[in-house]
């Protein structure tokens, strides 16, 4: 792993990063479960192997940045701070959801810590950031804006207009593209003329890099780059996170046999993010295996209460069918 | 009261909305420096600066999306489409964005945004510029679509639709912007979802909207001449549609004719026939006709052209068939 920052050396901030890939993993795994069972419909799409991801981009941010990302959005939601409890209900499809179960999986959403969805069409929330990217130059505010991606998005249409604008306009926008190697079941190598997907931004005036994505810290640092240009002069960053899915693209997808190999899997799982970060922890003392254990269980009883919680709650009722299609107004 | 053009009376309802509150921008191709394609944008650059009325690329869906974007963190942002057949690249971000981004967040993220441009046919423009939207987007639950055909209309309705918190469609229309009206100068307001009878009679009904309210305005002045009384129902909003003004015509009248700019199949005159069926049944005294574009891509020469548009000697012709009168 990366050697750390110096503000990055506390203590408590590694355990409290393991602490949020751990209850990523974990609330995930019981995703799975509860999918199988018949307790979340339609389409699922699992977080599992991109944790470091999610936490060393999220965990930079202010309470007054946003978010946006694709449907792949339980683990950024969860770092970003919408409870474990919101989230399942939402998957469950009841009214303490998120979403007050109109959403489901794809289009988790809370404004109170400024996650701004989950969205559902490939690409389709690229344009959306630089938006929000705008409404902040227009405000004069010094807020940042990340919008999640994975690789075969860089191909779509709404990528480059939205990095072209970006770019133009000096847009304080942070584009994270989640390189997992695959878009649903087509390789990278098939679906892209380029390989090094982050070269797409120099060809729009845009900062652009690539990093290691199953190492926390270098992820963290990639991120304070790119929060820096943005808060200092609106200047936009394309940073490709190069990580890796253990599930398949969602739950109706084989994990392996069908596209990618079981060897190939098995050789990323030699480098889990969070069996790295554990690892250098342990070795600089900072946690020792009985800690590990003891959060295990507390996130084990977490993610537990998160279940127990959504499948309380009730379905939303026969009126919320009509509700929130359209908005009262008031100016 | 001042006699002023369609096109500068959406200019004054947009002044006035971006002074009345600074979340307000415009958005779009050559709005600014060439001062709108259709000049509706005249002047508003120099007024406002370019933070406020904004020069895009040529890029409708992403464009689209920045507006989308914008106000879901609270601005209030008019996008305008140069013309309504470019915004079939920005639908995307029209319908799975801007129209279902309140429902599917459980009512968090409400879309104050006004989507405007010239929709429908203008002379000799050819196929891909001629289209009429008006019922692609009616069919969208989220989305409100309105259409005004006058100036009066145009600047109330514009002015109602940035106040809007929803996700509004504008549908003007290019034949339209040099035409007068009578359009005060104080602020006013029209609200959405509210037809209007811009002629009144006993005999048979005309629904219409947008383009089509001059030809059928004229159709029941040449009709009047003729002792025909005609009840002209303007529209305006198409969705919401003003089912109640519809209805009480056509019991009023017992027949009815649908003038609509769009295609036949699916358009929204088959929408009001719904309406009017369900409604009026027991009311009518003959099947009602609508008549509309024919069922062609616009074609670019000019006789076949006209022979493809909805016209008054058309709509004249449909009301003495549902009067059961000798044309």
């Amino acid at each position: 792993m990366s050697p750390k920052k110096k503000t990055d050396t506390d203590p408590a901030l590694g355990k409290s990063l393991l602490h949020s890939m751990i209850l990523q993993r974990r609330f995930e795994e019981k995703v799975a479960e509860a999918y199988a069972l018949g307790k979340i419909g339609g389409f699922c799409h699992l977080y599992i192997g991109q944790e470091a991801v999610s936490t060393g981009i999220i965990s930079l941010l202010r309470d007054d940045d946003y978010v946006l990302t694709t449907y792949r959005d339980h683990g950024q939601a969860i770092v970003r701070g919408m409870t474990p409890r919101s989230v399942m209900a939402e998957l469950f499809g009841r009214i303490d959801g998120c979403s007050r179960g109109k959403g489901g999986s794809m289009h988790l959403f809370d404004r109170h810590v400024n996650f701004l969805g989950g969205h559902g069409i490939v690409g389709g929330h690229i344009p959306l950031a630089t938006g929000v990217g705008f409404a902040i130059k227009y405000r004069g505010g010094d807020q940042v804006v990340v919008c999640f991606m994975g690789e075969a998005a860089v191909n779509n249409g709404a990528f480059h207009e939205s990095l072209n604008m970006a770019g133009l306009w000096r847009l304080p926008v942070v584009y994270v593209i989640e390189n997992n190697g695959y878009g649903m079941g087509t390789a990278v190598s098939r679906a892209s003329s380029i390989k090094d997907m982050y070269k797409r931004g120099e060809t729009y005036s845009i900062a652009s890099t690539d990093v290691d994505g199953q190492d926390v810290w270098a992820v963290r640092d990639a991120m304070q780059d790119a929060i820096d240009r943005a808060r200092k002069d609106y200047s936009p960053t394309l940073l490709e996170v190069r990580t890796y899915r253990y599930m398949g693209h969602s739950m109706s997808d084989a994990v392996s046999g069908t596209y990618r190999t079981k060897e190939e899997l098995e050789t990323y799982r030699k480098r889990d993010p969070i069996n790295l970060l554990k690892a250098q922890l342990m070795a600089e003392k900072v946690i020792k295996d009985a800690d590990v254990e003891a959060m295990e269980k507390e996130i084990a009883a977490t993610v537990q209460d998160s279940w127990d919680f959504a499948d309380a709650s009730p379905e939303p009722p026969i009126e919320a069918l009509y509700e929130d299609v359209l908005v009262e107004t008031t100016t | 009261m001042p006699l002023i053009t369609y096109r500068d009376a959406l200019n004054q309802a947009l002044r006035e909305e971006m002074h009345r509150d600074d979340r307000v921008f415009l958005m779009g191709e050559e709005v600014g420096v060439y001062n709108g394609a259709y000049k509706v944008s005249k002047g508003l650059l120099e007024e406002f600066g370019e933070m406020r009325v904004v020069d895009t690329p040529i890029t409708e869906l992403g464009f689209a999306g920045v507006g989308v974007g914008a106000a879901m963190v609270g601005l209030r942002p008019v996008v305008e489409f140069m013309t309504w057949n470019f915004a079939l690249l920005a639908l995307d971000q029209v319908v799975n964005a801007a129209a279902k981004m309140l429902y599917m967040s459980g009512g968090q993220f409400p879309m104050p945004i006004v989507f405007r441009g010239p929709n429908g046919a203008a002379l000799q423009l050819s196929a891909q510029h001629s289209q009429a939207w008006e019922s692609w987007l009616a069919h969208i639950p989220g989305l409100k679509v309105i259409t005004p055909g006058t100036p009066y209309d145009a600047k109330g309705l514009l002015k109602s639709a940035i106040r809007d918190d929803n996700p509004v469609m504008v549908l003007e229309g290019e034949m339209l912007y040099n035409i007068k009206g009578e359009v005060p100068d104080e602020d006013y307001t029209i609200p959405l979802g509210k037809a209007e009878l811009k002629r009144e009679g006993d005999h048979c009904s005309i629904i219409t909207s947008g383009k089509m309210v001059l030809v059928a305005m004229q159709v029941a002045d040449t009709l009047a001449k003729e002792g025909i009384r005609i009840d002209v129902v303007d529209l305006r909003t198409i969705r919401p549609m003003d089912v109640e003004a519809i209805t009480a015509s056509v019991r009023k009248t017992n027949r009815a004719v649908v003038l609509e700019e769009g295609w036949e199949v699916c358009g929204i005159g088959a929408q009001v026939v719904d309406y009017i069926q369900r409604d009026c049944f027991d009311h009518l005294d003959a099947p009602v006709l609508r008549v509309h574009q024919a069922d062609v891509p616009m074609p670019y020469a000019k006789a076949i052209e006209k022979a493809a548009k909805p016209d008054a000697a058309k709509t004249i012709a449909a009301v003495k068939k549902v009067m059961y009168i000798e044309a």
